[in-house]
């Protein structure tokens, strides 16, 4: 049951409608890990994108219900934390797959191939920016500048960052990737 | 012993020093010595004496910053009112990536210099404000403030000085205008990352309405040096009227692109021939943002030119972060400021009509330049857009950021803007 069609809708008239609470969505831990957050910036609307980011890591993305679920712990507007969680590049407001790729687009890696790495990971995936594979397994996305200007091209999957890519080497990334991927899934089975 | 290299002297990126190493080296010694010897007041005027301006970008003199957080008597009510410090380690130009070598490499020196800052202003409250990208930086700096936080160098009661700090590290989620400072105060109340009207400046009235400063990695941590070692031995590193060192780096395509931390006042020369080797095999200079992605390009006759805040802004661009991008000839230059400009479009926050519309404005018609479809009128235009989006007419500084490289590629690479019109294509990939 998702909390965001359990809210009440206009017209319905319907003012006997329970309002869930955020206990109902979120672990203990991720609360007692915002409840922190709260403690240390002394407000509770400022954990805003602290708490997705929390969620986030869990969960791979932001829902609706997370969203509403958070908004309601920090005691603030869903549309408030939405208008915030659509403003930064990091949150994910759609689902992605397993691994998300942030090709690195700004200048330094411009200048030195961007456009044949990116063309390179777009041909193996089969996806342009944006999109996610059918299998789930990639979501690709640019990032501005990784700080990895003296050694470009570069791009971050999750928390790796890779650098001094190659269409090669980039594309060979990935294939590890889905190689690593099938293994864990043959050793779930297992 | 003093160095040459005072910030990356200790630097291991492999393996950062901890925290007992990193004392064997000298580390905190200068936090002992403020909180034994120096009041606030001291720590300020020597830090003003040595002549220390923000490597954030701006070069404005650091001391100078911090005087203007008001100081109250004991008896106004005021008096125990909070303040805050804040690193800026969002760093997010393109073109810069000197503070993530400070950060991965020697953490510690961060948080030593972030004690020295709080105490001379007289903050309670401190924050790392690190983007979202780094999480090897990320890692470090919170081992490290555990470190400090159980040697007794944070928290409550600094070795036994009754002064007390807290420090704490927040990663963002990634916006380029969280970097500014009033946007990054936003960011950190959890808002969208929007900059404030100024006045009031932060110094004032910042976080959470309380006076607070914002300090960029490379400016902090010069402070450990200043304290052990004297405003006159600072001033005396520089070969010219700014004093300190300033992480120099360089990317493009030459043969040793990386980081350098030099005297304050190289010439370009040195740093691009020298340092970074020249241009790769087979490729010519053909212009150079000096300073990060919001610097205005400057070209071959600028050689000579003596890398301190003075010196590039009298050559008509910025020193900004340090990080020189070199165009070569083989690359475009109107595919180069078509992809700076994308990335101020996108990262532009939307606030301001001039910035927003102008940014978008500008893509379309470079695109079309660049495609080989543009005409004089796109031409016109953006002349007009550099006009339109200059300082004073936004509402914050990332629009005439955008500008600088704009109206500079318009000027030195007139040409290559008019033959993209006249034949119809990008002459240098051939393409329609
Ligand atoms: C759009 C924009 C982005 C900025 N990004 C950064 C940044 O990533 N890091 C930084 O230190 N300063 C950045 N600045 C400059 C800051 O606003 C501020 O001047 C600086 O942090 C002050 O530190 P300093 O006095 O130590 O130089 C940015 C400014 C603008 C207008
Ligand atoms: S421009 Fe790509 S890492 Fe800096």
């Amino acid at each position: 049951m998702s909390l965001a069609t359990n809210l009440p809708r206009v017209g319905e008239g319907n003012i006997n409608l329970v309002q869930l609470s955020y206990r109902d969505y979120l672990s203990v831990e991720e609360i007692n890990a915002i409840e922190h957050e709260v403690a240390i910036l002394g407000q509770r609307q400022a954990a805003g994108i602290e708490a997705m980011k929390l969620v986030q890591k869990n969960r791979g993305w932001i829902s609706d219900d997370c969203l509403y679920a958070v908004a309601d712990l920090l005691q603030m507007p869903a549309s408030q934390l939405e208008g915030i969680a659509t403003f930064y590049n990091l949150i994910y407001r759609q689902p992605v797959g397993r691994y998300v790729i942030h090709l690195c687009d700004s200048i330094s890696c411009h200048l030195t191939g961007f456009a044949q790495v990116s063309e390179a990971i777009k041909e193996y995936l089969g996806i342009d920016y944006g999109e996610t594979t059918s299998d789930g397994m990639f979501t690709l996305l640019t990032n501005a500048c990784l700080g990895s200007c003296d050694k470009a091209p570069a791009m971050m999957i999750g928390e790796d960052h890779f650098e001094h890519l190659t269409p090669q080497s980039a594309t060979d990334i990935l294939r590890q990737l889905c190689a690593e991927n099938d293994k864990d899934e043959l050793n779930l089975r297992e | 012993m003093t160095t040459d290299k005072p910030l990356t002297q200790h630097i291991n990126q492999d393996k950062p020093l901890a925290m007992p190493e990193y004392i064997d080296v000298g580390g905190y010694r200068s936090v002992d010595k403020i909180l034994q010897q120096m009041s606030a007041q001291d720590v300020q005027d020597v830090v003003k004496d040595s002549g220390l301006k923000g490597r954030g970008g701006a070069g404005f003199p650091t001391a100078m910053k911090w005087s203007f957080v008001p100081k109250f008597e004991d008896t106004d009510p005021r008096s125990g009112d909070d303040k805050y410090l804040i690193c800026n380690a969002d760093e997010m130009e393109p073109g810069t990536f000197k503070d993530r070598w400070l950060l991965e490499g020697v953490p510690h020196q961060l948080i030593e210099a972030m004690i020295i800052a709080s105490y001379a202003i007289g903050a309670n409250k401190a924050f790392i404000f690190l983007r979202g990208e780094y999480h090897l930086a990320a890692k470090r700096l919170q081992q490290a403030l555990d470190e400090a936080y159980q040697q007794g160098y944070l928290g409550d009661n600094i070795r036994n000085s009754g002064y007390q700090l807290d420090l704490y590290l927040h990663t963002s989620a990634g916006r380029y205008i969280c970097g500014e400072e009033t946007a990054l105060i936003n960011a950190l109340e959890g808002q969208r990352a929007n900059p404030r009207a100024k006045p009031p400046f932060p110094q004032v009235s910042g976080l959470f309405g309380k006076p607070t400063i914002v300090n960029n990695v490379e400016t902090l941590c010069n402070l450990p040096h200043i304290i052990n070692h004297g405003a006159d031995w600072f001033k005396q590193l520089s070969n010219n009227d700014d004093a300190g060192t300033k992480i120099y780096s360089v990317s493009g395509r030459v043969q040793r692109p990386g980081l350098w931390e030099l005297p304050m006042g190289i010439t370009v020369r040195e740093l691009l021939y020298q340092r970074a080797g020249g241009l790769s095999p087979g490729l010519n200079l053909k212009g150079f943002l000096p300073g990060g992605a919001s610097t205005d390009f400057l070209t071959v006759e600028h050689l000579d030119l003596v890398l301190g805040y003075d010196e590039v802004s009298a050559a008509g661009s910025r020193l900004g972060t340090g990080g020189i991008i070199v165009l070569d000839d083989q690359n475009c230059p109107v595919a180069m400021v078509l992809n700076l400009l994308k990335f101020f479009a996108q990262e532009s926050c939307g606030f301001c009509t001039p910035c927003r519309d102008g940014t978008a404005w500008a893509v379309d018609a470079l695109t079309r330049i660049e495609q080989g479809q543009g005409s004089q009128q796109d031409l016109d235009n953006l002349h007009k857009l550099c006009d339109f989006m200059w300082l004073g007419k936004t509402h914050c500084a990332l629009a005439p950021g955008a500008v600088e490289p704009l109206q500079s590629a318009l000027k030195y690479f007139h040409d290559d803007f008019e033959q993209h019109i006249d034949k119809g294509c990008c002459p240098y990939s051939g393409h329609h």
